[in-house]
């Protein structure tokens, strides 16, 4: 798998049939209207205000710790018959994983089957025992999901074909979308010409589709429910987008301190006295929810709240308890678990992954880890990582020593040549890895925008494409042919 | 709507509105420092701001010498006085960003855009060598603040607990203004301790210079001329800024419009604090300038700004901070 696979060229000179002109377009291009556009983008990113804090980060004053994600201007483009392709596995996957949560939390099915290892799920710290036997709307757990997924060169082919895999599920509180819609403003506002040129999927109308989907979960005895979005607050480097989908949907973004528990339902605190709330989108982890149930230091969530959830009086979105599926050493099991729930084979697929507290497994991984990458089970944001190939000699040292004192921490992939797309970058325009996070949606049916938010590693060879580590964004542009 | 979103709105506004005042105050008081006097005149001014600002104290801890300098340092960019400009430019950002979902996108911007450019302006250039013009600036992006959010807003609690903020912190600011400079030059003339008898005519002219800057500072000058069409008399100056109800500044206009703005959205528990309201209201509606001035301009300022401090803390406990569960 160490060819590599590039977005816009099959060869050096050869342009693929889906980016043809905008080739064209770019070539014709002076290099500094593109320059001067690339300031432009930053200036209004800035003024907009759409950043985020980098945890721990003080700027030169000692102060501001808000960052722009560098936007590069060219896009990411997707032919619609392989956006159609990768909708229908979202569609399946989610789906599956869906039903694998509520199963966990009631007949456990599929651990009675042995496809799943039962201590696996009932020992992860992610599994909610407080969750057993309650049902929630529709069944449904993970609303909101973030699938993460990159191409490689497919080892096979010579014209460059890729493959799609599955890298990560993130079923708990993924986030980027409100990116991947200010970044469709932007290139909107930046090069129209490009949006006559082409037949570009819209996304604009997510927020209505998410609505749509909260608004389809609330308690039956709601009749226009009230529907709200939980936010740490505007010192989490997510706030930006917290906001940002509060105002797009038209709802209160309330934070723990504006919620309050009385007579079995959840109020929030209003100028006109408590009003009643029936959905929350909360962007807290289960952790800080409740500090009557989960951590009792959290000043994040609302006393009490775990209890109304359980008697069926409020929805929380996502559910409490998804985590137990999106761990990293939950993941290997995925395409079983789609035959199990769906009878259906896989449409998208897995990276080949070892686990750590197999010891077979830990052995081939101990023996090749200048090859592979090593994750921790519950990481998240590109930390506690290893990149074998791009780790120096006591990096990896240094990891066996923590992979042997914990292997059911970690589990190890090989290293994908993730796909390039040519990027802005200082000596010009060059290739650098992207991968592509979609958002799922889950109420009544399964929804999605076409695309979603593609991620860059700005930095020259660089795999790790998270914010805090970096990177950049893309537009994301499904194309009809 | 939400209690903490209406703090976050009220506090908003009333911090542009501070950083406009404080401006407007600064310009007046270095305008006056251009005029022919000596040197302890002109530090009895800059020491009459700080002490009406009650700042007094926090400024001697930090600078060695009271003169135009280091008090425009102070009030104008040290960050370390929650009444700089600086300071509240960055405040009412912060509350902004905390409700930016409650705003529409061009107020947000606004306020975030102001808090950016005033950074790059103070980084930017030495602003003691034209102080005037910064102050102008902030003037202007108070001006386009107050403007956006009445042209984009929806009429509706949010826009009346924004309104609220700005006339409150308004009424504050021009009751502050009055008192400093009626008492910088002639002592608390109007009050009990001056004679009745009025200027000495030979004073007339530096009174001149000096009425018209107040006037000035509050953007009334030409609305002196129009309303009186007649010299610049203190007393009169003092009625057209605590009793016209048509300036825009005075006390009277502020307390009108945080009635207005008070009404809609009372609650079960506001009945007082609306009393109140509606009490200040009155005496100005029904105040006389002589009967003000008989009692003491000074001593009066000082019951209003109490007054008004108590509405302050009556909005609050009333509507924005969170009842007890």
């Amino acid at each position: 798998m160490n060819k590599q696979f590039d977005e816009m060229h099959s060869a050096p000179d050869m342009v693929r049939a889906h980016y043809q002109r905008y080739a064209r377009w770019l070539a014709e291009q002076p290099g500094d209207v593109m320059r001067s556009r690339r300031e432009e983008a930053a200036t209004i990113f800035r003024r907009v205000g759409i950043t985020f804090a980098v945890y721990g980060a003080k700027d030169e004053d000692g102060a501001g710790t808000e960052r722009l994600i560098p936007f590069d201007l060219i896009p990411r483009i997707i032919p619609a018959a392989e956006w159609r392709d990768m909708e229908r596995g979202l569609a399946q996957r989610v789906t599956a994983l869906n039903r694998f949560i509520h199963d966990v939390y009631h007949g456990q099915e599929i651990l009675k089957a042995g496809i799943v290892p039962t201590e696996q799920v009932l020992r992860n710290s992610q599994f909610r025992p407080e969750m057993v036997g309650v049902d929630v709307p529709g069944n449904v757990y993970s609303h909101i999901a973030g699938i993460d997924i990159v191409r490689a060169a497919d080892p096979a082919s010579t014209d460059g074909s890729g493959t799609y895999y599955v890298l990560e599920d993130n079923l708990r509180v993924p986030s980027g979308v409100s990116y991947m819609l200010e970044n469709r403003k932007m290139s909107m506002r930046l090069f129209p010409e490009l949006f006559s040129q082409h037949r570009i999927e819209p996304v604009a109308h997510y927020p209505d589709l998410l609505l749509d989907t909260l608004r389809s979960l609330a308690p039956a005895s709601a009749n226009d429910p009230t529907v709200v979005v939980l936010t740490p607050g505007m010192h989490n480097s997510a706030y930006f987008e917290h906001a940002f989908l509060a105002q797009q949907m038209g709802v209160e973004l309330v934070e723990g301190q504006d919620l309050v528990v009385r007579d079995g339902f959840v109020f929030m605190r209003t100028t006109q006295g408590p009003r009643r709330v029936d959905v929350i989108y909360r962007r807290v982890d289960d952790d800080f929810l409740d500090p009557k149930a989960f951590r009792p230091d959290s000043t994040l969530g609302c006393a009490g709240l775990l209890d109304v959830y359980r008697a069926g009086n409020v929805t929380l979105s996502n559910a409490i308890g998804t985590g137990v599926a999106d761990d990293k050493s939950i993941y290997p099991y995925v395409p079983r678990m789609i035959e199990f729930y769906l009878g259906e084979k896989p449409i998208l697929q897995n990276v080949p992954t070892y686990l750590g507290r197999d010891k077979a497994d830990l052995q081939y991984v101990l023996d090749h880890l200048d090859e592979l990458v090593v994750k921790e089970v519950h990481g998240a944001g590109g930390y506690g990582m290893l990149v074998g190939p791009a780790a120096s000699k006591q990096e990896i040292e240094d990891f066996r020593a923590a992979l042997l004192a914990n292997p059911s921490n970690y589990v190890a992939q090989p290293t994908l040549a993730l796909s390039t797309c040519p990027t802005y970058v200082d000596s010009g325009v060059a290739p650098r890895h992207i991968d592509l996070r979609p958002f799922v949606l889950s109420g009544k049916s399964v929804q999605m925008v076409p695309g979603g938010l593609t991620r860059v590693a700005l930095k020259q060879g660089s795999l790790v494409v998270n914010s805090s580590q970096g990177g950049g964004t893309k537009d994301t542009w499904v194309l009809e042919a | 709507m939400l209690s903490r979103t209406a703090d976050h709105l009220f506090w908003m506004a009333r911090y542009m509105e501070r950083a406009e005042n404080t401006a407007r105050m600064l310009d007046v008081n270095y305008q006056m420092s251009m005029l022919p006097q000596s040197a302890d005149e002109a530090e009895q001014g800059w020491r009459a701001l700080l002490g009406i600002s009650e700042l007094t104290s926090s400024f001697n801890e930090h600078y060695p010498t009271v003169d135009a300098r280091n008090v425009m340092e102070f009030m104008v960019r040290d960050a370390g006085n929650p009444s700089s400009i600086v300071s509240c430019v960055t405040a009412a950002r912060e509350n902004a960003r905390a409700v930016r979902g409650a705003l529409t996108t061009e107020v947000w911007e606004t306020q975030n855009q102001t808090w950016l450019e005033f950074s790059r302006l103070l980084a930017g250039s030495d602003f003691h060598r034209d102080p005037s013009t910064l102050f102008e600036w902030v003037k202007f992006r108070s001006h386009l603040s107050r403007g956006v959010t009445l042209g984009t807003m929806l009429q509706d609690e949010a826009l009346h607990f924004l309104r609220m903020g700005t006339f409150l912190e308004r009424a504050d600011n021009t009751a502050r203004l009055l008192d400093v400079k009626f008492q910088s030059l002639i002592g608390d003339y109007f009050g009990a301790a001056g004679n009745g008898q009025g200027p000495a005519q030979e004073s007339q002219e530096v009174d001149f210079y000096h009425w018209s800057a107040v006037l000035r500072s509050v953007s009334g000058f030409e609305v002196y001329r129009k309303v009186y069409r007649n010299v610049i008399r203190p007393d009169k100056v003092a009625e057209l800024l605590i009793l016209r109800p048509d300036m825009p500044r005075s006390l009277a206009a502020c307390m009108n419009g945080v009635v207005l703005n008070l009404d809609p959205v009372a609650n079960a528990q506001s009945a007082d604090t609306m009393r109140r309201a509606g009490r200040l209201r009155s005496d100005l509606q029904y105040g006389r300038i002589d009967e003000i001035l008989a009692t003491g301009l000074h001593a009066y300022l000082t019951q209003f700004l109490d007054r008004v401090g108590d509405l302050g803390v009556g909005i609050s406990r009333d509507f924005l901070v969170p009842m007890a569960a």
